[in-house]
């Protein structure tokens, strides 16, 4: 393959990623869905939920990512205050025997929007524990960067909330986070289709995390396998420079000798 | 005694091991974490921690999220 195919790698914590494209993996009508979609998506890295173990439940989520040889990214979803997401990634690390954790610190189960205070808290807290924290943040361009100063390995902001598949509402906030952040910029939660993934990439967004898209699509393998694309062409376009935006045509064929 | 291991109650014998309680709802090898009264227990520890009545034991894994 050509060096622009090949030479492009993510690059988060020092370790390299081929694929610009994080999953999720909650919404997924079965494990054998999720299976075949995750396969399709080209992910390297994918996030899971710590939870209560189930007795009766047959089959593990984690069982279908190291059958792929997928990194496990546990989350800390579902927590409301510092202390609960610090436990929560302790807990997971123990569990999975990763110290990488998807930090999330929510303010309220409607909107389930990041609560700044209690985010970079905790993001402190575990960044001095030894985690690599990447944050699922507001897209907030100085939180961004507070994230950042307190040594976060990336910042993950909303392009819109969870689950809404609103696309990126603000996008000139995540431009404005892009120029300003000295590591890697996640979109994360808020795609819908494949041309939000690829509008991210275009933005200068370093990967693009995403799971109900996908895994509550009518064909979650099919829209997996778009999504890939989408990734890997915005990516290539922002890399590419697009062309500035004019109010007039102009003529791509010679004018003279017509 | 009495015990509650993830939310709901159990009748064990006195001064059972973590080891033990945990494997009253999973037999996992790995990908399980386990606290009590909400301190995280490293697994190399539960064979020689002793649970007192009362005590609220709680063992997570991996699922589906995010």
């Amino acid at each position: 393959m050509a060096e622009w195919q090949t030479g492009d790698p993510l690059v988060l914590a020092g370790q390299k990623f081929g694929s610009r494209l994080i999953m999720g993996t909650g919404g997924a009508p079965s494990l054998d869905v999720l299976g075949r979609a995750l396969t399709a998506s080209g992910t390297e890295m994918t996030t899971v939920a710590m939870r209560r173990v189930d007795p009766a439940s047959r089959g593990s989520v984690l069982d279908v990512l190291t059958e792929r040889g997928i990194k496990v990214l546990p989350n800390t979803a579902g927590c409301f205050t510092a202390a609960e997401a610090v436990r929560t990634a302790r807990l997971a690390a123990e569990a999975l025997d990763t110290t990488w954790v998807k930090l999330e610190v929510i303010a309220d189960e409607v909107t389930l929007l990041p609560d700044p205070v209690e985010l970079l808290d905790a993001a402190e807290q575990l960044v001095a524990d030894g985690f690599t924290v990447l944050p699922y943040t507001n897209d907030d361009p100085v939180l961004a960067k507070r994230l950042e100063q307190a040594g976060c390995a990336a910042v993950m902001p909303l392009g819109a909330p969870i689950g809404s598949g609103l696309g990126i509402r603000n996008p000139h906030n995540i431009e404005l986070m892009v120029q300003a952040a000295a590591v890697p910029v996640i979109l994360d939660a808020g795609i819908g289709t494949a041309s939000d993934a690829a509008l991210a990439m275009e933005l200068g967004c370093a990967a693009v995390l995403l799971a109900t898209a996908v895994t509550r699509a009518r064909d979650p393998e099919l829209m997996a396998a778009a999504m890939r694309s989408a990734v890997i062409a915005g990516r290539l376009a922002c890399r590419a420079g697009r062309i500035p935006q004019r109010r007039y045509a102009v003529a791509s064929s010679p004018p003279v000798g017509a | 005694m009495e015990i509650v291991i993830n939310g709901a109650a159990h009748r064990v014998a006195d001064d059972i091991s973590l080891e033990r309680a945990v494997s009253l709802v999973s037999d996992a090898a790995t990908g399980v974490a386990a606290a009590v009264n909400g301190d995280l227990v490293r697994r190399v520890s539960w064979p020689t921690t002793r649970l007192a009545a009362g005590d609220q034991v709680e063992v997570l894994t991996a699922v589906q999220g995010g």
